[in-house]
């Protein structure tokens, strides 16, 4: 993975210091609440309901086991010894005092990490496919991308200040793993038919929020040695003209719907016609420097079944639901990517405490060549780990309570913090995730009903990907109650869908329930072969909707 | 008021007129759409206009040799379109000064510059809780960009280049 160089590590120290300044700059009366405020969030230091809250970039879900232990001891020592993953694959503080946040950015910065613009009107901490490197379907690895775009990014003379923030993805397989769409920026790694080439097709406008949309294409094809100069070309026409009166209308997706794309599209090329590339566009030998720390390891030549599993699972059930569940095929034979799923029966989704980060930094060293990777699904992954180690790895993992069975599965539910920790938040959603993962804590059960999508969000603002889960829930506030509403058919990836609304909102005992009929109209109507979106797809919406109106009215 | 560049602070020459008949001096700072509007210049009055945000590319360039100063109005700290103005009138080929007009921070001073700006002018309350040291020790706290294209020859890619060059 990356390391950084003196100037990456000076530029996070300088940072560090010249937030220090601008907080004694605050104290001091030099700046005001709301001159202070833009700074304090481009710094990942948020205000919450009952704390301050430390957001830390995770550039592309990468980590190291040095960089994990460093968090388990902040966890340890400045918060209440956890953190939380996040749908953008940050990790956030809950509990960070005010007088601490400048020493725990010096602890990142020695394992180089920081919280440069986890927040506020900015380019965002830039998010890649968890299983770069290393998944089959791979036509290139995106983290030299990825991480070409976390420096050009950071520190932006000319874009710290746009209408709203700015969040980009990186995949480079053929499926995508990022919810690419979802972005208000996409690069995806594609290769030119005509020639061969491997270049890059650029998508624009896509986001959650209240008002969601779907990504458009902005450029089929772009040469890679253009993608700064491009970047800029668009960036620079959504600061000057994506709203600033309105922040509900800000966001680089009202522009393109309000202009229309190939309006938007003709004022980036022509942009882009104007810049001088040899000066915009990355030097080609940085570019080598950056790719050279994503080499492959060095991998062994195994062959491509493992004997050993194989008789370790045929006398262990449990693990022969993990394997089936929680193994991605790896590009190298012998090896597979292993996904550790933070969704334990009744925990809540994305939290990990000290004690686990510090069991999942060991695995990492040991059995995954010193790499672990966060997704957005909020959970981990260990990208190579050899097939003969699972047994082991996932002893050590059950010890920790991090060996559930179920990615990918009704339980693996994505759920924002919610109304117990987010100012923002109309309603609770980790009740919610809890109450449903208890429901279908049945392993047998879960296997039955297969993949299957929940995602959770405790306000409009979609932190919790509501509108793409295959079942959304959506909690609001109606007449000082909670209210959840819930939508079906939503899908994150390349068949990209927003969930349609089933019916009126539901107080949240009902939850559990309604779920329960929607699941059970899928077991009774599906076809050999066919999991439930597919079904949902074939059926259409009504026979969901029956269903749901039974509860509904029952609650009326 | 505040008038810096990057050097310090400067006294400012500009006389500020609505229109260009009202001018008693011959440096002149007017709305830019008083300049367009009015054909007929003495060849002795230098001119500076006012831009603000919103004003397209296109309606300023025919100007550029008529203007010895643009000066771009931010109407807040936190509305960055002038940087992108800034970075659009030098790419289009502007030589003459170009000045920062509003209640800026100081730790946009280094970003205006790096922009293309040569000065900042800070208005208002702004000016008056700022002080000079603000403004001249917030373009030392970051030594070197990532950008290569924002005005530093120092950049850290050219200077991770040069570094590899020497090896």
């Amino acid at each position: 993975m990356y390391l950084y160089d003196e100037f990456d590590e000076r530029l996070v120290r300088e940072r560090v210091a010249q937030f220090a300044s601008q907080v004694e700059r605050r104290l001091s009366g030099a700046l005001t609440e709301d001159e202070f405020r833009p700074l304090r969030l481009k710094n990942g230091l948020y205000l919450q309901l009952h704390s301050y809250m430390l957001r830390i970039a995770i550039p592309y879900g990468a980590l190291n086991a040095r960089q994990l232990r460093r968090l388990a001891h902040i966890a340890d020592v400045h918060d209440r010894g956890y953190g939380h993953f996040t749908t953008r694959t940050n990790l956030q503080f809950h509990w960070a005092k005010l007088k601490d946040v400048p020493s725990v950015l010096g602890l990142l910065a020695d394992v180089g990490m920081h919280c440069i613009q986890t927040s506020g009107n900015c380019i965002r901490n830039v998010t890649a496919d968890p299983f770069a490197g290393v998944a089959f379907d791979e036509i290139e690895d995106p983290r030299p991308v990825a991480e070409l775009i976390r420096q050009w990014s950071s520190l932006h003379p000319e874009f710290e200040w746009l209408a709203r923030k700015f969040k980009i993805a990186v995949s480079g397989a053929a499926q995508d793993r990022t919810v690419m769409k979802s972005h208000d920026l996409g690069v995806r790694i594609v290769r030119d038919a005509a020639s061969g080439a491997i270049g890059y097709r650029i998508l624009v406008g896509g986001g959650l929020g209240r008002s969601p949309m779907e990504a458009q294409v902005l450029r089929d094809f772009l040469p890679r040695e253009d993608l700064l100069a491009f970047l800029e070309a668009a960036l620079r026409v959504y600061n000057l003209a994506g709203r600033r009166d309105n922040k509900w209308k800000a966001r680089i997706k009202f522009l393109v719907l309000d202009i229309g794309v190939e309006v938007f599209r003709a004022r980036v090329e022509e942009e882009f016609a104007r810049i001088d590339k040899t000066k915009a566009n990355a030097n080609p030998a940085e570019e080598a420097r950056i790719a050279s720390f994503f080499a492959s390891p060095p991998y062994e030549s195994l062959p491509e079944i493992s004997r050993s599993l194989e008789q370790a699972v045929a006398r262990d059930e449990e693990l022969a639901r993990f394997v089936g569940n929680n193994l991605t095929r790896h590009k190298r034979k012998g090896y597979a990517a292993l996904t550790i799923s933070l969704k334990a029966i009744g925990g809540i989704a994305g939290d990990i405490s000290s004690g686990q980060m510090r069991a999942v930094a060991d695995l990492a060293e040991l059995y995954s060549f010193d790499e672990a990777r966060v997704t957005y699904a909020q959970n981990l992954v260990l990208p190579h780990v050899r097939l003969d180690d699972v047994p082991l790895i996932f002893a050590r993992l059950k010890e920790q309570g991090l060996a559930t069975a179920n990615v990918g599965l009704i339980t693996d539910i994505i759920s924002c913090p919610g109304l117990d920790y987010c100012a923002l938040a109309t309603a609770r959603s980790i009740p919610i995730a809890q109450a449903l993962s208890q429901k279908f804590a049945d392993p047998a059960r879960q296997k039955d009903i297969g993949e299957l999508s929940i995602k959770i969000s405790g306000c409009v603002n979609a932190c919790g990907h509501h509108h793409v889960g295959a079942i959304g829930i959506l909690g609001l506030e109606k007449k000082g109650a909670e209210s959840y509403q819930i939508t079906l058919g939503g899908e994150a990836g390349d068949d990209y869908a927003l969930g349609e609304l089933l019916g009126p909102g539901l107080p949240a005992e009902k939850v559990p329930e309604a779920v329960e009929r929607l699941v059970a109209v899928y077991l009774a109507r599906r076809e050999a072969g066919e999991n439930f979106i597919e079904t949902t797809r074939r059926l259409g919406l009504a026979p969901f909707k029956t269903a749901f109106k039974e509860i509904a009215d029952a609650v009326a | 008021m505040l008038l810096l560049d990057r050097h310090g602070p400067k006294e400012d020459v500009w006389e500020r007129a609505e229109t260009l008949c009202q001018a008693e001096t011959n440096f002149v700072l007017t709305p830019f759409g008083a300049i367009a509007e009015s054909p007929l210049v003495q060849t002795d009055l230098r001119l500076a206009a006012l831009l603000e945000p919103n004003r397209a590319l296109d309606e300023v360039t025919p100007f550029f040799d008529r203007l010895d100063m643009i000066v771009v109005h931010f109407p807040s700290a936190a509305d960055g379109r002038g940087f992108s103005t800034a970075r659009q009138l030098r790419q289009a080929g502007f030589k003459g000064i170009l000045r920062a007009f509003g209640p800026l921070i100081s730790d946009q001073f280094p970003q205006a510059l790096a922009c293309g700006f040569d000065e900042v002018e800070i208005i208002g309350a702004a000016a008056a809780r700022q002080p000079v040291e603000h403004w001249m020790e917030a373009l030392k706290r970051i030594s070197f960009l990532y950008q290569r294209d924002y005005g530093a020859q120092d950049s850290i890619p050219e200077q991770r280049l040069a570094r590899a060059a020497h090896v």
